[in-house]
């Protein structure tokens, strides 16, 4: 590419004045001799590793050794989480939202409910937290990922006037900008789900849930804002604007608490969390724990109260609730575990082998074979 | 008009002072250009240039792509800020190179000439000198122009020149001019000369001119002989006039200096190939992600249109397949990232500079560093199999030194000192005022001999002062200056000379000499003059008491049979002598004289004279004749000349040849030299098998002679066959062959070349003599075609130039006179013997540092890549990249490039000590072991297993695990960081694993590269940024938020693990069941620092420094050669050259000189077979002028 060398194609560059060099110049001629420094000479002091069976072998156990009771203790961390999960995307006919899933439509001003009865095992200690599950639901869609406008979202009043283009073909409906606009936020989720537990005796409590504190602190804090910082009325902030196509309610409708609403509702900023894979979770609601004497959730009968707004059938898509507790290491994770004992035994193994190999055919006789 | 301008493409018509004239023709004037920019045109011309290279095109092509928005999966951004800085980086260069080449014009084009403007003489610059100008040329100045010789201060309008800078031919040469101007004298007579020269259009035949003078009505032919040009310089001359006939950039010198070919390295080839594939690969990928797409938009994607509809201009999945393809070329590309051929300019500048910086390879005696012209060929030092070697200058000094002497079968010279103490000097000045300060001799015994009179030695040395044909200039007294034609003459009589014998001055009649410090003027009767069937020289002298003698020297082979038979025994031990010199591959020479009665000499005149004047087959009658009196001598002894290798040859042939070079030497010399030279730099040896020798001047007799070879070394094969196994192993070691250029025209004919390069190959040596530069440059082009193996030629004169550019690397040898083959040449340096340093130490370390940057590099990228495949899978094959697109800008530029970089610079295995210890390491290189396509797809297929592993690990750890708040992780800004981080750990361990050798710039630049990873990273995802530009730094909170989990870094050890555990198995098993030399070499070096033992041991048997000794007692070669052509005795006793002074002093000039020119215009026209070598153009240079002035 740069590959150019210059060459002096006329032999003119030196200039052997024999005559001239007796008469002129006298100076010492300067010694072109490069200078004796270790980065010049490539003499630099270096360090030189090299694999032989001291260093490798003994590598080959410590990360064994290191790895399995690694993955054990994981493992054991991880088989102490308790994780429930039910589906109600009311696929088979048995499903109890069958029927809400069968008519759906966007337009529909009557919600459908439904509620999915199910039972947990075992009593949940601490928090537990409760999410939203999508399958085959493609949020890192290349378009899908891209269909939003950070700027509106940050409170920019331009933007909100005028969102990007990006957001096409959500950022604008019947020549009003839509606040939020692009694909995520037309696309949002709002089943909302309700946690109901019956008693042994029959009665039918109502968890509380919580709604904040499930979005990240920069999301909520920096990422997104609403416009007008200091005016608290939304609507006034808001109008001129109008709602995503699919949504029941405008933006500064989420939530009647006024830290909770506009671009700040955190449902919203989860959602706009866009997922890695088409099969993921979302953190709905936080079961606070109340005593240390009772267990956040008995063991026993509930049901989930489904108010069904959603559609996930046209595209073969599942909804699933998770209620789940957690560890210093985050939510149920057996393969991280399992992995790390894999690969420590796989790391001993090799390293058990590798030393039979060396003892029997390695090169230990060095010298003879230069000498060839 | 159009008539003048097609006349004057086909001649070109010159009228002597007269420029108005000669500007309607439009000749080009005498101002260079070699530069290619100006200020203005320097950024269009630059950048067409650059986008002519088919990466940037495609990198452009690439920028445009994304400016699409329904294509772009990336930000321009991601090629652009690459693609700058590659443009600026190559524009910067080439920038400098123009200022470089401006200088050099500016400084060629404002030397001062002096030009004769209406009647007086004027400095002028010389890019201001015009065609038709005449101007004045002084002593050691460059000629500015082609020029006719007009006049010159010599007599008959002589004057010499030096043509070094034009074909690398140092002796001096002879130019005159035509008689009618060389009378014009002075410049007033010069200012109304008005002839017209009528010529050839420019060309770049340098031995070649055509034309005709037109004055007074008058027709005079020019040739060759008259014209001075370009380049060359005025020598032995005061001054002289001539005519510019071309200027600039039509003169010969410009209009041979072709473009310069473009030399890539077989790597570079590779790469390209490789690259050529990728391309293929990356399109391949691409299709089956468009397919994914197409399949994924009809079975999925139509039905998630309620969420997510497709862009305004797609309406079908064939259409967004389509689209999505160039997506994924865009976000593939970078499997052949741009700053691929960046990095590997960097790191071959690198090289050059260590190069260049070599104080190994710095000559301090002329002040000449090592320099690497050329900056992209480095790697390929490392594989070089065959070397071409010129001789003259390069394996030899081209000094001749008067080394050792037989007389009366005493030898002299032989200093043997037990103590391997210097010798002693021998001091001749108060012996000898004349004696010659630069002569070196060791031996006292011969001084003794001179001092106590021994006849013998006087005899010896008498002839040495008396037999030859050399001219001398004495400008003070005592202040001799030798001209010899051949360097062993001027060695020989300067021994004389120092001796006691000093040759002080001849007349065509007559030499004059001081024996002894007694001035003694011996007429001159004869000189039976050299040439190569008689192979010996003789002359014919009058003492002043009147006894004739014959003198003579020659081949001791010629000469011995001659001898009077009466000197048997002293020939026998001479004999032995003679062979001992032959061994330590010296030139020898026989002296022998008779004394000859006047009735002898009386009868023989008479029937030289008569032979002088046959019409008939002069030149038998003339050899009859000297044959006739050249009998019955006595010998005398004999002398050994030294012609001087360069300084450690032996051992560098020796050492390249154990590195499994193959080592040919092409030379122009003839054979005898040739053959020696290859015997005194251990070549050819006594224990070779055979020595073929080609000669034949048959298509026939030169495809016998290679059946012939090829049947004796068959024979000799199959004679052993008991010990095969050794000798196919030391099958090549044992032939040689030697091929002169006239065979030579015929080998390389198309349907022998095959069996010539297969015969020459299975030799050890080749010696091709004889040749000319064009065959030089067949010879290499040959090995090139038959053998795909990487050739490299070094020479030091013009002559080498074809040589050295056909050759895949070329060579020149720096500080001699001359600069043609180091300004054509890719390397340069003083010494032959650096050149065992330049490949061994730095070609072996660039093409294993080289190597080694490919392999990681095309695994980085792959690993960093195939993500992005595996993601498509998961997204709906929609382009959707894993990484934050400023995390895909940086990685190449950024995060990874400085540690591969600084590998790349400054890796090394062995020492350098080692490589010169061990030769046999560089076989890998000459193999193609260490980068080749299986090593390629190892590389490869690494990276894509990294890739898997860097996806499918997090992707399972990740899908369903939540922060420690019970916020999923699975979203996409933390999936993407965590991928990154574990990439740039794992190709940072992986770059760790590979660096051998770990400089304090390694250690900076790996821990620097992983640093400024998680900074720019956590700069990125800063509140600050995000403020600023809501839109661009989306990742906001990421960095901290994924980075705080311990989940995170968990994956990321894992995906670690997984990705090096089995590299680091496989590297070991390797090194342990199958350790290469240099894996040995290193670890033995740990056991044992002082381990040299073992290395010096084994080099020994390598016979690396085997001293002369070595080779004793073995066959006897004569080596006398003359480099003078035969014709220069008559041109001395004619007289011709000598000055006007000296030729008053002998008034019989006339006598003689009509009838050797006559001879002499026979043996011109009778001489049909076109001269060839360059060198032989000198002597008929001489015969010519003196024809011409004849005339």
């Amino acid at each position: 590419m740069m590959a150019s060398s210059y060459k002096d194609e006329d032999g003119h560059i030196t200039v052997s004045g024999s005559g001239a060099a007796a008469g002129g110049g006298g100076g010492s001629l300067r010694s072109k001799k490069p200078e004796n420094t270790a980065f010049k000479q490539q003499r630099l002091p270096a360090w030189q590793p090299i694999l032989t069976a001291g260093t490798v072998l003994p590598a080959f156990f410590i990360i064994g050794l290191m790895f399995i009771p690694i993955g054990i203790g994981l493992y054991v961390t991880s088989n102490n989480i308790k994780e429930f999960e039910v589906d109600y995307t009311g696929v088979e006919m048995s499903s109890p939202c069958f029927t809400c899933s069968q008519n759906f439509s966007w337009n529909s001003t009557k919600p459908c409910t439904c509620s999915v009865p199910f039972h947990l095992d075992q009593p949940y200690e601490s928090n537990v937290f409760m999410y939203y599950g999508l399958s085959n639901f493609y949020q890192n869609h290349r378009r899908y990922v891209k269909s939003r406008d950070d700027s509106q979202l940050n409170g920019n009043e331009e933007s909100l006037r005028k969102p990007s283009k990006e957001c096409e073909p959500y950022a604008k409906s019947n020549n009003k900008p839509i606040a939020p606009c692009g694909a995520i936020a037309n696309s949002m989720f709002n089943d909302s789900l309700e946690l109901i537990y019956i008693d042994p005796n029959g009665t039918k409590v109502q968890i509380p849930l919580t709604a904040t504190g499930i979005a990240w602190w920069t999301d909520k804090h920096v990422k997104f804002r609403n416009p007008g910082a200091e005016n608290t009325n939304l609507t006034v902030v808001f109008q001129g604007t109008t709602r995503p196509v699919n949504w029941r309610r405008p933006v500064f409708q989420l939530d009647s608490d006024p830290d909770n609403n506009g671009f700040i509702n955190e449902d919203f900023i989860v959602w706009m969390r866009t997922a890695a894979l088409p099969t993921f979770r979302k953190l709905y609601r936080i079961i606070q724990r109340r005593s240390n004497v009772h267990p956040t959730l008995p063991r026993g009968n509930y049901t989930l109260e489904v108010v069904y707004n959603y559609p996930v059938r046209s595209f073969e898509g599942r909804k699933r609730m998770i209620l789940s507790t957690i560890s210093w290491m985050g939510g149920k994770n057996p393969f991280l575990g399992i992995a790390y004992v894999s690969v420590g035994s796989v790391c001993f193994l090799l390293g058990v082998l590798l030393l039979i190999i060396h003892h029997k055919y390695g090169n230990r006789n060095n010298a003879a074979e230069i000498s060839h | 008009l159009v008539c003048t301008r097609k006349r004057s493409l086909e001649e070109r018509r010159v009228k002597a002072n007269d420029r108005e004239h000669n500007e309607k023709f439009q000749y080009a004037n005498n101002c260079i250009v070699t530069s290619k920019y100006n200020i203005l045109t320097f950024l269009p011309v630059n950048l067409f240039e650059q986008f002519q290279e088919v990466a940037n095109t495609y990198f452009l092509f690439l920028l445009i792509l994304q400016l699409i928005p329904q294509i772009s999966s990336l930000s321009w951004f991601t090629t652009i800020v690459p693609l700058a800085l590659v443009l600026s980086i190559t524009a910067v260069k080439d920038a400098t190179d123009d200022y470089f080449r401006h200088k050099s014009d500016n400084q060629v084009n404002n030397r001062q000439s002096q030009v004769l403007i209406r009647g007086s003489l004027q400095n002028e610059k010389w890019m201001n000198v015009k065609v038709g100008d005449i101007i004045k040329l002084e002593n050691n100045q460059f000629v500015a122009a082609d020029l006719l010789l007009l006049s010159s201060t010599e007599p008959h309008g002589l004057c010499y020149i030096e043509t070094a800078e034009l074909d690398g031919e140092t002796n001096m040469k002879v130019r005159q001019s035509v008689s009618v101007t060389a009378e014009l004298g002075d410049p007033n007579n010069l200012a109304s000369f008005d002839g017209e020269v009528v010529c050839e259009p420019p060309n770049n035949k340098l031995d070649r001119f055509c034309g005709t003078l037109y004055w007074r009505e008058k027709k005079y032919p020019l040739t060759n002989q008259n014209m001075l040009l370009r380049g060359c310089v005025l020598r032995n001359t005061e001054a002289c006039y001539g005519l510019v006939i071309f200027a600039g950039p039509d003169t010969k010198l410009m209009q041979n200096s072709g473009r310069t070919k473009f030399k890539r390295t077989s790597i570079d080839r590779l790469m390209n190939t490789l690259v050529l594939w990728i391309f293929g690969f990356l399109v391949c990928m691409g299709v089956i992600l468009a397919v994914g797409n197409a399949v994924w938009e009809r079975e999925v994607g139509s039905l998630f249109q309620s969420y997510l509809p497709w862009d305004p201009p797609v309406d079908n999945f064939m259409f967004s397949a389509f689209l999505s393809f160039w997506s994924y070329i865009i976000i593939l590309n970078t499997v052949v990232p741009i700053s691929l051929y960046v990095s590997v300019e960097v790191i071959r500048l690198g090289h050059s500079y260590f190069i260049n910086w070599d104080r190994q390879m710095f000559c301090s005696r002329c002040n000449t560093a090592a320099e690497s012209r050329t900056t992209t060929l480095n790697e390929e030092l490392g594989q070089v199999e065959y070397i071409f070697s010129d001789k003259t200058g390069t394996l030899t000094q081209n000094i001749m030194t008067f080394n050792k002497c037989s007389i009366n079968g005493q030898t002299y010279g032989e200093v043997t000192d037990p103590l391997g103490k210097q010798p002693k000097r021998l001091d001749f000045t108060p012996f000898n005022p004349l004696a010659n300060p630069d002569f070196c001799f060791y031996d006292e015994k011969l001084l003794e001999s001179v001092k106590v009179g021994d006849l013998h030695t006087h005899e010896f040395f008498r002839l040495l002062s008396l037999c030859h044909t050399v001219m001398s200039e004495e400008k003070s007294e005592g202040e001799l200056v030798y001209k010899a034609q051949s360097p062993d003459e001027g060695a020989l009589v300067t021994a004389a000379r120092n001796f006691g014998f000093v040759f002080r001055s001849r007349t065509p009649g007559t030499i004059t000499t001081t024996e002894m410090g007694r001035t003694v003027t011996y007429s001159l009767l004869a000189i039976l003059d050299f040439n190569n069937i008689r192979k010996r020289m003789s002359v014919i002298v009058r003492n002043p008491e009147g006894r004739i003698c014959l003198y003579c020297k020659g081949a001791d082979t010629v000469l011995l049979e001659r001898l009077h038979p009466c000197n048997q025994e002293l020939m026998s031990i001479t004999s032995d002598h003679l062979n001992e010199y032959g061994a330590d591959g010296l030139r020898t020479l026989a002296l022998a004289y008779r004394e000859l009665s006047e009735d002898e000499w009386e009868a023989w005149s008479e029937s030289h004279r008569c032979a002088d004047k046959a019409t008939d087959c002069r030149e038998d009658r003339l050899a009859a004749a000297y044959d006739k009196i050249e009998q019955d001598m006595k010998l005398l002894g004999a002398t050994a000349i030294e012609d001087k290798l360069q300084e450690g040859v032996p051992e560098t042939i020796a050492l390249l040849s154990l590195a499994n070079i193959k080592i040919w030497v092409l030379t122009g010399d003839k054979q005898e030299t040739a053959v020696n030279i290859g015997y005194s730099c251990k070549m050819l040896t006594d224990d070779m098998t055979e020595v073929f020798i080609i000669g034949g001047h048959t298509v026939q007799s030169v495809r016998q002679e290679l059946r012939s070879a090829v049947v004796c070394r068959l024979q000799n094969t199959a004679g052993s066959f008991r010990k095969m196994r050794q000798k196919l192993l030391y099958i090549s070691g044992e032939f040689a062959l030697i091929i002169s250029g006239h065979s030579l025209a015929h080998a390389l004919e198309a349907d022998m070349e095959a069996e010539f390069v297969s015969t020459a190959c299975a030799c050890k040596a080749v010696i091709c003599c004889r040749v000319t530069p064009l065959q030089k440059a067949q010879v290499v082009e040959l090995i090139k075609k038959h053998k795909k193996a990487v050739t490299l030629a070094i020479g030091d004169g013009a002559n080498d130039v074809s040589m050295i550019k056909s050759a895949h690397i070329g060579v020149g040898i720096s500080g001699q006179e001359g600069i043609q083959a180091v300004l054509a040449s890719d390397y340069s340096f003083a010494q032959f013997r650096f050149l065992q340093r330049l490949l061994l130490v730095h070609g072996r370390w660039s093409y294993l540092r080289m190597c080694r940057f490919l392999c990681y590099f095309f695994y980085k990228n792959f690993a960093f890549t195939m993500v992005h495949f595996w993601f498509g899978f998961f997204c709906g094959f929609s382009a959707q990249t894993v990484y934050d697109q400023f995390f895909i800008t940086l990685y190449n530029i950024v995060y990874t490039s400085l540690p591969v970089l600084a590998m790349g610079v400054f890796d090394q295995d062995v020492p350098d000590h080692r490589s010169l210890e061990y030769p046999k390491l560089y076989e890998p290189g000459q193999l193609n072991l260490l980068f080749n396509k299986k090593e390629f797809f190892i590389c490869i297929t690494q990276g894509i297993y990294t890739s898997v592993v860097l996806f499918f690990v997090p992707y399972a750890v990740l899908s369903d695990a939540t922060q420690s708040n019970g916020v999923p992780l699975a979203d996409y800004q933390t999936f993407a960081v965590t991928t990154a981080t574990a990439l740039v750990i794992v190709v940072s361990v992986q770059i760790a694993l590979d660096t051998g050798f770990w400089t304090v710039f390694n250690h900076m630049f790996v821990w620097g590269s992983v640093g400024s990873y998680f900074t720019i990273m956590f700069a990125l995802h800063s509140q600050t940024l995000f403020r600023i530009f809501p839109n661009q730094f989306r990742f906001i909170g990421s960095a901290q938020n994924t980075l705080l989990q311990p989940v995170v870094w968990l994956t990321i050890a894992l995906a670690t693990a997984v990705c090096v555990v089995p590299v680091l198995a496989f590297r070991f098993l390797k090194l342990d069941l199958k350790p290469q030399l240099s894996d040995t070499l290193v670890r033995q070096k740990r056991r044992k620092p002082g381990g040299r033992s073992i290395g010096g041991a084994w080099r020994g048997t390598g016979s690396v420094s085997e001293g002369r000794l070595g080779a004793r007692g073995g066959s006897r070669r004569s080596g006398y050669a003359f480099s003078h052509q035969e014709g220069f005795g008559e041109l001395i006793t004619s007289g011709k050259n000598m000055r006007l002074s000296s030729l008053a002093l002998a008034n019989f000039a006339s006598k003689h000189s009509s009838s050797w020119i006559e001879t002499l215009r026979r043996k011109k026209t009778n001489h049909t077979p076109p001269i060839k070598s360059v060198s032989c153009f000198s002597g008929v240079c001489f015969s010519l002028i003196i024809l011409r002035s004849a005339l």
